[in-house]
């Protein structure tokens, strides 16, 4: 074990793992987070905690997943590059893991232009692979970036993301090879709509044997309208969503499109559990995680083991 | 060379309020080239100044100048013979010509006329775009001599991130994804096998970071 996570004992136990997400509010009200917790509590084995997602100005990432800790939930603290350098994140880490926090996913960060505060500069003193070496040097080196030894060894289990849908698509399973070199435990995976494509990528993923190496969680989240599933696939950076989703969600129609949404979700993760070298699932029910219990249920994956 | 854009007549306008004589001082170097502060924009900003401080019933007498480099003491002279008669100088040479005016003629405000914004390339006539960030720590050998840091919106060294999209970058379709360009470009070389390595952190102290910078050749000094 490296941090003794719930998360790394399912999967290192061979556990299907369910993880689930939770944007923090806009202010400082805890009431929110509660609201969530309750939704989501049972539901997955680790919740990860977004910061500041798309650059809007949230509560703190740390602040959170201390809290949800707190509420008797497993946090995965996401930190991001652009907004702090070395000396601020590493120094988060240790605050961290002094909160109770054992899981990090380590992310480069939405450009700031798509915030609400476009005018701001940003960091980006790391990236989000030098970021995954710097925790992993930490934890088992026992050193900071500078070679300075450490009183007292954050044990994280080690996070990121992989996009196999952004370009150059060659370049995705080259990268994750990279992350994987890095020292990185376990992936999760930007929504995913278009399962060829998936499948594609973890040919190739299989191919460099990178699924023995870390685990991959495979990014879920289900669709409540077509417009949504138009905006998924015209807007959001990095996302493809085939003909044939948005063409369910048409003919859903208006009054049933929510529980197309529901059911085109749940055959993708009966789908993705038959996938070699899957080992759980990421449901990202941003705003919506009234579903994540029916989700999780239909798609025969409660309860969640305790370990 | 560096890239400069004028700025808005109007800010130049509130800059210049309490003042009635004035040096336009513009450069041949950098400046010329992108068009945004040589003889020829000395010569329309004048005459735009001059209009509408007419208009607003103000007039102004403005010097108009354009000398050789406003970064180098020796070019600084004919600028030096005149403008005890003026009570400031509007500079539309980048920000090192500003400040380098405003060090050696220590008794006049020295006013910037235009916004220094880039070290780049003229891509087109009349398109201007960035290429180097001035990081201190060239390492376009790595990277098919496409710059990660100032070709990237997050100047990642590892990149691209989840945010290419069609040799796009996630901040605006108009602009190519850096990484992408790298990719492209090691591909056609043969050295696609690079971008296998993690590149290691950036030392950013030869960056601004470092504190402002200095290079000295003992050498070449007199």
């Amino acid at each position: 074990m490296k941090a003794g996570s719930n998360l790394e004992k399912i999967l290192t136990g061979g556990r299907f793992a369910v993880t689930g997400e939770l944007g923090p509010p806009k202010g400082a009200d805890v009431a929110i987070i509660e609201r969530k917790v309750k939704l989501l509590k049972g539901n997955v084995d680790a919740i990860n905690v977004t910061d500041n997602q798309t650059a809007i100005v949230r509560m703190s990432s740390i602040a959170v997943s201390a809290l949800l800790k707190q509420m008797g939930l497993e946090p995965t603290m996401q930190m991001v590059c652009r907004d702090r350098n070395r000396i601020a994140m590493q120094s988060d880490i240790f605050g961290a893991y002094a909160l109770g926090i054992r899981n990090i996913l380590c992310l480069s960060g939405d450009h700031q232009k798509f915030g609400n505060h476009p005018t701001a500069k940003n960091v980006f003193d790391l990236d989000s692979i030098q970021l995954i070496q710097t925790v992993k040097k930490m934890r088992d080196e026992h050193k900071v970036l500078s070679g300075d030894e450490i009183e007292g060894v954050p044990q994280m289990f080690i996070g990121a993301a992989a996009n196999p849908f952004a370009d150059p698509f060659e370049f995705r399973v080259i990268r994750l090879a990279k992350k994987a070199a890095a020292g990185v435990d376990f992936i999760q995976t930007q929504c995913i709509y278009d399962m060829d494509k998936f499948e594609r990528f973890m040919q190739m993923v299989r191919e460099r044997g990178l699924h023995e190496k870390i685990f991959i969680l495979a990014g879920v989240t289900p669709l409540k309208s077509v417009g949504m599933a138009r905006y998924m696939k015209e807007k959001v950076a990095g996302m493809e969503v085939p003909d044939e989703i948005i063409n369910r969600m048409k003919a859903a129609g208006k009054e049933k499109a929510k529980e197309e949404g529901l059911k085109i979700c749940v055959e993708q993760i009966q789908r993705l559990k038959t996938i070699p070298g899957v080992h759980g699932i990421h449901l990202m029910a941003i705003e919506w995680e009234e579903v994540v219990h029916e989700i999780i249920e239909r798609a025969g994956l409660l309860p969640r083991p305790t370990v | 060379m560096i890239i400069a854009d004028g700025k808005p007549v109007k800010e130049i306008m509130a800059m210049i309020v309490p003042y009635q004589k004035i040096v336009l001082a513009g450069c041949k170097g950098c400046v010329t080239v992108c068009s945004a502060g040589g003889e020829k924009e000395v010569g329309i900003l004048a005459s735009a100044l001059h209009l509408a401080r007419q208009a607003e019933g103000n007039p102004i007498e403005i010097k108009e100048i354009s000398l050789e480099r406003q970064c180098d003491t020796e070019y600084l002279e004919p600028l030096r013979r005149d403008i005890d008669g003026y009570q400031a100088v509007l500079s539309i040479a980048c920000g090192a010509g500003v400040q380098f005016l405003a060090e050696k003629f220590r008794k006049h405000p020295i006013l910037p006329g235009v916004n220094t914004t880039f070290i780049g390339v003229t891509e087109e006539q009349g398109v201007w775009t960035e290429r180097c960030q001035s990081c201190g720590n060239c390492l376009l050998d790595q990277t098919g001599g496409i710059c990660p840091i100032a070709r990237c919106s997050k100047s990642l060294m590892n990149g691209p991130c989840g945010g290419s999209k069609a040799g796009k970058c996630e901040i605006d379709s108009q602009v190519d994804c850096g990484w992408q360009l790298i990719y492209d470009r090691l591909k056609d070389l043969g050295q696609l096998d690079k971008l296998e390595k993690v590149m290691p952190l950036k030392d950013w102290s030869k960056n601004r970071d470092g504190g402002p910078r200095k290079r000295v050749r003992e050498d070449l000094k007199i």
